[in-house]
């Protein structure tokens, strides 16, 4: 019994430890990369709200649900997307022009949203 | 072909020289890369016109039209997309077929091909060329076919280099196995879409290689174009994520590939939503959960993958490991409980399982069983269809192997997958056909080049003797080694002459079986006559204009579901079942109608509402794929519905017969009378018996048929097709 609770007192701490560090690393993120991660998080949370509200209203108009979470899910991986390519500590895309990255970034929102508006009904 | 990049390339280690020389070698070296440039161009060209003009046998040997049995239907629908614009087609409720079920063809049905058609034809008459729309359909499949080898060219330039993908462009424009599917008149979803398949891989792994969200969409929506063109999409959804794994396990993982598929598959997934057939497929099937599976895993992987970049200590990232893993898992594993448990998620279908276990559909579903297409493929049709292929596809997997890449990687996951299901089924030769043209050409085009790389070092090695100074100390290493194999030029010759021997036999073997095998329309039927011209049997559409023009237009015609396509295309009558064969039922009970004893039928066909039944008979040409033929799949397809038919009935001791010692049951059912009605009175071949079945071989069992409810309407002039007519009920009294 009190080896298990130690465990879990010391599984707190390392948690504690964990997100202290965890920020005091994100804080040194650009400011440019925080914005996109916020704009991630959005997208994430309107899903998770709309899968919710799935839960307890029903899926009726299952396309007006799936359209609604895939543009959430599909916005937050693109934007991801942008973020791993517009990342200046990516090796890989060091070719690649930010201007171009959001071209194809901006390209990929307007087929996204044109289907969704589609799929809507 | 593949030679030719290989020895532009060879010639550079040479430019070591003096100034001068120098000077002019790079005058030349620039001339040689136009050179090159033309030369892969031409011969792309070349490729380009060879792969559309070897699919014209069938033209010229008969005539421009519609081939076999699907393709009368696309050409139906196409026909009716072009006169009555999109959204009638869209909302198509076709009451000619399955009588009295009907079917709704624009949720039914992939529309890809015929939209395809429809554009190419609206585009010619735009551009004011009076075509008829039945050459744009026969023409559809060998000109998406000279497509596909530019986009070979260019997924083997991908993957390899350019040299490769020439070769694999040329072997893949003359390659049975995919001509099978795409000479001139197959008008069928498989022509377009082993281009749209191909299109979707190259662009994907050019999306993985470059790490870019454009090619990546350009992928979701080659995707979409597969989608709506074959349900052989199914491949594509698994074998991506299948790939990704792959990458994940051994280590490969990178931002280009979480890019590459998550954009992929997101806009793939719904784009390919707006596809009625499909619909929500994608959330709800089991074929589909793969994919999404690698979706959420990659999302894990990416947050992993920052956490770690983030932290930037080892010790602190396996605890955060531990605690994240185990939710992850656990949510995923109640996810897919729950979802499977409340039915949400569909089980995998018949069709899936029978790919991967072989004998599934043969206890389970006779239906799909009784399709000669989907039977296992024997050697012999792997050897007919790939050839010389067959032996270089091993070699190309180890020349793969020896230089793995993402890219090679991914045609190893094709070749070896598609190989598997190829196996399985012999239509799936066809989604094969690609990956073992590419891999072969990797095969050859590097032994190629290595060989004429050899030729070329040794016949320099008196330059570099002569300028010690300048030439390096791996090239001396070489030329060393060059000197102790002796016969090595001599050798290389002879490898050399004997692979492009090999690549010629490949390519008259390829033209052999165009000619002889695979242009064959199956509606019109050829023989060698008795002083070796050439019979042409026109039967089917002799029947089919028959019932157009002398049946009364709302007329029902029973036959087997074979058939039912043209008789609805080329006849313009309503069919009980066609090969869409989506309601078994229906199926077993025209086939428990085949079965039985004629007042027993009597009273099926009554209650079908059926005025006419067609069969296909070939006793007196000894054409041998007829309805007594495919009888006991029409015995086990109505057994299987309705116990009462029993196959065993129909046999004698475990022996198909139709003579005299057949079975009783047989000798009486509805088909054999159909089929043997007046047989027994005439002479079909000299010096045998009356009533000699020229098909099977003997002599029939029960030459006096009688026939009570029914009458003969029509006999085609070679009895293949024979129609008759189901009397109204006798008066009562």
């Amino acid at each position: 019994m009190a080896r298990s609770s130690s465990s879990s007192s010391s599984t707190a701490k390392d948690a504690q430890a964990l997100i202290q560090s965890l920020r005091s690393a994100y804080a040194a993120t650009p400011t440019n990369l925080k914005l996109i991660d916020l704009y991630v998080v959005f997208a994430v949370l309107t899903a998770l709200i709309q899968v919710v509200y799935m839960a307890i209203v029903g899926s009726f108009p299952f396309n007006s649900f799936l359209s609604g979470v895939l543009s959430c899910v599909g916005t937050a991986v693109i934007a991801v997307c942008l973020r791993i390519q517009v990342n200046k500590e990516n090796k890989e895309f060091k070719d690649l022009a930010p201007e171009r990255a959001f071209a194809d970034f901006v390209l990929c929102n307007l087929v996204l949203h044109l289907v969704i508006m589609n799929f809507l009904g | 072909m593949g030679g030719k990049p290989g020895l532009s390339s060879a010639m550079a280690p040479v430019s070591l020289k003096t100034d001068y020389f120098n000077l002019s070698f790079r005058n030349f070296k620039l001339k040689t890369k136009q050179q090159e440039l033309l030369i892969r161009v031409t011969a792309l060209g070349l490729i380009y016109v060879l792969a559309f003009i070897t699919r014209l046998f069938s033209v010229l040997r008969y005539e421009s039209m519609i081939h076999e049995f699907d393709p009368y239907f696309n050409y139906r629908t196409t026909l009716y997309l072009t006169e009555k614009g999109f959204y009638e087609f869209w909302n198509w409720f076709d009451s000619e077929s399955w009588y009295p079920l009907g079917r709704i063809i624009g949720g039914t049905l992939y529309p890809g091909l015929m939209v395809t058609a429809a554009l190419i034809y609206w585009t010619l008459r735009f551009l004011s060329f009076a075509v008829h729309i039945r050459e744009v359909c026969v023409l559809t499949a060998p000109f998406f076919a000279s497509n596909t080898t530019l986009v070979t060219y260019l997924f083997g330039k991908e993957i390899w280099d350019s040299g490769a993908g020439l070769v694999a462009a040329a072997l893949i424009a003359i390659c049975p196995g995919y001509i099978s599917r795409s000479v001139a008149g197959s008008y069928d979803n498989e022509g377009v879409a082993i281009f749209a398949l191909l299109l979707t891989f190259y662009l994907f792994v050019k999306a993985v290689n470059t790490g870019s969200l454009a090619w990546s969409l350009g992928s979701a929506f080659a995707y979409f174009y597969m989608v709506s063109a074959w349900g052989g999409y199914i491949f594509i959804i698994n074998l991506i994520p299948l790939y990704v794994l792959v990458l994940l396990v051994t280590g490969r993982y990178s931002m280009r590939l979480y890019i590459a598929y998550n954009c992929m598959y997101i806009l793939g997934m719904l784009l390919a939503m707006q596809i009625r057939f499909v619909g929500f497929q994608h959330v709800q099937s089991g074929e589909h959960m793969a994919a999404m599976g690698v979706f959420f895993l990659m999302q894990v992987f990416y947050f992993l993958d920052w956490v770690k970049h983030l932290l930037g200590d080892a010790k602190k990232f396996q605890s955060f490991l531990k605690i994240t893993v185990t939710c992850a898992v656990s949510v995923g594993a109640l996810a897919l409980g729950v979802g499977m448990a409340s039915g949400y998620i569909s089980p995998w279908t018949g069709r899936f399982y029978s790919l991967l276990d072989p004998t599934y559909a043969k206890d389970h579903i006779p239906i799909i069983a009784s399709v000669s297409e989907h039977q296992p493929t024997a050697w012999s049709s792997f050897m007919f269809d790939f050839h010389i292929l067959l032996f270089l596809f091993p070699a190309g997997l180890y020349f793969c192997f020896k230089r793995l890449s993402d890219a090679t990687i991914f045609i190893l996951l094709y070749g070896l997958t598609s190989m598997y299901f190829a196996g399985v089924m012999v239509r799936l030769i066809l989604v094969a056909t690609p990956a073992v043209c590419l891999i072969s050409a990797i095969a050859v085009s590097a032994t190629i080049k290595n060989l004429t790389s050899l030729i070329r070092t040794k016949s320099k090695i008196p330059h570099t003797g002569s300028a010690k100074g300048t030439s390096s100390a791996k090239a001396s290493a070489k030329a060393y080694q060059d000197q102790s194999l002796p016969f090595q030029r001599n050798g290389a010759i002879a490898l050399l002459v004997g692979a492009f021997y090999l690549l010629a036999r490949y390519a008259i073997h390829c033209t052999w079986v165009t000619s002889e095998a695979y242009s064959s329309p199956s509606i019109v039927l050829a023989a060698r006559g008795a002083y070796g011209g050439r019979v042409i049997f026109d039967d089917y559409r002799e029947a089919y204009f028959w019932l157009r023009q002398n049946t009364p237009p709302d007329a029902k015609i029973m036959s087997w579901w074979d058939y039912g396509y043209q008789i609805t295309a080329m006849g313009n009558r309503t069919v009980i079942v066609d090969n869409n064969t989506w309601n078994n039922t229906h199926i077993a009970t025209v086939g428990r109608a085949m079965s039985s004893y004629e007042p027993e039928a009597y009273e099926i066909m009554q209650s079908l509402d059926v005025d006419y039944v067609l069969v296909v008979f070939g006793g007196v040409t000894g054409y041998s794929s007829d309805d007594i033929n495919k009888f006991l799949w029409m015995v086990r397809i109505g057994g299987g519905v309705f116990p009462i038919i029993k196959e065993p009935d129909y046999l004698v001791n475990g022996e198909y017969r139709v003579d005299k010692g057949a079975a009783p049951k047989m000798l009486n059912c509805l088909m054999y009378k159909l089929s043997y009605y007046r047989f027994g009175e005439l002479t079909t071949e000299y010096g045998k018996p009356l009533g000699w079945d020229r098909a099977r071989g003997v002599e029939i069992g029960n030459k006096d048929v009688k026939l009570e409810y029914l009458e003969e309407a029509f006999t085609t002039s070679n009895w293949i097709v024979r129609i008759y007519k189901v009397k109204p009920p006798s008066n009562r009294w």
